[in-house]
């Protein structure tokens, strides 16, 4: 049924009609919103019999999932930031345990500074957790994309993290196709745990493994994200079947078959990307686009597929390692091993800074013509930071950066930015 | 693609404005993009929403800085906020006050825009008539459908109806309603939209 609503509000309806037995969450801008509908639906009575347990913290919700999943039970929840900071050793060990839990992430920049706006530090803080890492484009596939999770998790008995982008997209309201109960029954069956706590059945779960088994649970972790790579995509298929629309997959490819220039992307910004490229492609540009919707696996086949006839590869993303450049780069580069063509990062829109086709097509058109630093930041603000550079330069007690660099904006809202 | 932008301040329902707004496109069976500026709003901070409404689904999901409609909720954000920033040619405005645009001091910024889209709506006293309550932000919808056509005022009554519930509801919707009727007369009168300059400018 079409609806236009509000991401967060039809993420909560997609994981309601998952029929999900515990939520546990710890509320964090910008996840919020999904969690009080989750709620809401709980209380209603509408779920019944799922709990939603109010936890102290995010470490706390993260403890709740393990527990309630290793008792056979489908768990949901949801957290972003420093909240997924702040549950690292516990996402750790859901994912080391084998619970197929699944977590929205609504991607938010992680502090200091603190910062509520998007960009996808949070999710890259965990990409070798363990946990499966599938990215939204958009509110119709951040909904699809979740009931796909389920089947997954469950299938592999892994947990999955589905990342879509905070504000952008938890927060925007747009048509999505809600499906109905009996269609997402027909396509994710009952959970059927590989482990359960069960006093009929004793075990344990969780035991010290020394030396003689860490290597091989570990990589049993990584043969299922192996087998995950057949899967994703063949789920994608039967959801395709099942719902009458595409959703999910490893990569999904725009305009590539004869580009010479193809930008690789996660997550909302490959709609304004599309636009960019369709604007680009009217200019005579040849070029593409590979969005990546599986980061964990990271598919490096599909991308190598995808890539290895381009003669450049513009790598657009909102994450940031400090002291090297990008991360969603640096996979790129080992699916591209042994190929030679031009490869660019650009790194933008950290903290939500606006990625704007204006830009976009500035910084594609100097990538074309091959005028783009390997790294690069999208529209930063050079000023800024030459006057602290020089502030540092001229003085020892230079004093705060990010309090400097307010004051030397000056006032911020007096702009639309 | 029609984009709208909306200013106001936190506790007026700019977001709200802009959801409703998608919702009544939704309602006409169009494409819409409804989204807030993402910021940290506190009440009475300058606050921005925007909505894209469009007959094909909106890829784009930057934030609006060339609108074709601009919407003020609160006047005094316009000596605080360059709400004009960006605004078309060719577009409408629409700003909660008693006041005209000679009034309000904008009348050198309303020379550059076509005069008969250009309007003040008292639309705070429209809705403490009806709500009991100064808050603008369905009410200007109301006046938005008048001033452009651009969306009808039954799909802006459907917008609310579906979004809140029972008493609220409905007295949005005729205060909505009123703003409707307002803006559509005085659209038709002599000397409608940018009455002469009287002896005062002061904002609100």
């Amino acid at each position: 049924m079409l609806k236009q609503m509000e991401g967060s509000v039809a993420v909560a309806e997609a994981v309601a009609l998952c029929r999900p037995e515990v939520i546990c969450a710890y509320p964090i801008s910008p996840q919020t919103h999904i969690v009080e509908g989750l709620g809401a639906l709980v209380k209603s009575g509408a779920l019944e019999p799922c709990a939603f347990i109010n936890v102290e913290s995010e470490f706390a919700a993260m403890s709740v999932a393990i527990g309630s999943s290793a008792t056979g039970a489908r768990t949901y929840t949801a957290t972003a930031s420093q909240g997924l900071l702040f549950m690292a050793e516990a996402v750790y060990n859901a994912s080391g345990l084998g619970l197929p839990i699944v977590m929205t992430v609504a991607n938010r920049a992680i502090g200091a500074p603190i910062n509520i706006w998007n960009d996808h530090s949070d999710s890259m803080s965990q990409r070798d957790s363990g946990w499966l890492q599938l990215f939204a484009e958009s509110n119709q596939e951040a909904l699809d994309i979740h009931i796909q999770a389920f089947k997954l998790a469950e299938e592999l008995s892994m947990p999955v993290m589905v990342c879509m982008d905070g504000f952008i997209l938890t927060h925007a309201y747009e048509r999505v196709d809600i499906p109905t109960q009996e269609q997402v029954d027909g396509f994710l069956p009952p959970y059927e745990p590989r482990q359960v706590l069960d006093t009929a059945e004793p075990v344990s779960i969780g035991a010290m493994v020394g030396p003689e088994a860490f290597m091989e649970v570990r990589y049993l972790a990584h043969a299922k994200q192996t087998m995950a790579l057949e899967r994703i995509p063949e789920i994608a298929r039967e959801f395709e079947a099942s719902f009458g629309r595409a959703a999910g997959g490893l990569v999904r490819r725009y305009r590539t078959e004869d580009a010479e220039t193809i930008v690789v992307a996660l997550g909302s910004v490959v709609g304004t990307l599309e636009e960019t490229i369709d604007a680009m492609r009217e200019q005579g540009v040849k070029i593409g686009l590979l969005s990546i919707r599986s980061f964990r696996p990271f598919p490096l086949a599909a991308v190598r597929a995808a890539l290895q006839h381009a003669e450049r590869v513009v790598v657009l993303e909102k994450s940031f390692s400090v002291g090297l450049g990008g991360v969603v780069s640096t996979d790129v580069r080992l699916a591209l091993s042994g190929i030679q063509l031009h490869g660019y990062t650009v790194v933008a829109g950290l903290g939500g800074r606006s990625i704007t086709q204006a830009s976009l097509e500035r910084v594609l058109a100097e990538a074309v013509a091959d005028k783009l630093e390997p790294l690069t930041f999208l529209d930063l603000d050079w000023g800024i930071v030459n006057r602290q550079l020089a502030r540092e330069a001229a003085m020892r007690r230079s004093g705060p950066i990010a309090e400097n660099l307010l004051r030397d904006l000056g006032t911020v809202q007096a702009k639309v930015h | 693609m029609l984009q709208i932008r909306i200013h106001g301040r936190g506790g007026q329902g700019v977001v709200t404005a802009a959801e409703l707004l998608s919702i009544a496109a939704f309602e006409q069976g169009r494409h819409a993009q409804a989204f807030p500026s993402f910021g940290s709003e506190r009440t009475g901070a300058p606050v921005v929403a925007f909505c894209r409404i469009d007959d094909r689904p909106i890829r784009r999901r930057e934030p609006i800085l060339a609108p074709d409609v601009l919407i003020v909720q609160d006047p005094t954000l316009l000596h605080q906020v360059d709400v004009f920033q960006g605004l078309q040619p060719e577009g409408y405005v629409l700003i909660n006050s008693r006041r005209s645009f000679d009034e309000l001091g904008l009348g050198e910024i309303a020379d550059r825009f076509r005069h008969e889209r250009l309007i003040t709506v008292p639309a705070s006293e429209i809705a403490l008539e009806h709500l009991g309550r100064p808050l603008p932000n369905a009410v200007l919808l109301g006046g938005f459908a008048a001033l452009s056509g651009l969306i009808t005022i039954d799909a802006v009554a459907h917008a609310i109806d579906d979004k809140f519930k029972g008493e609220v509801a409905a007295k949005n919707i005729a205060a909505a309603r009123e703003a409707f009727e307002v803006v559509t007369e005085r659209l038709r009168g002599p000397s409608a939209q940018t009455p002469t300059a009287t002896e005062e400018s002061r904002p609100c």
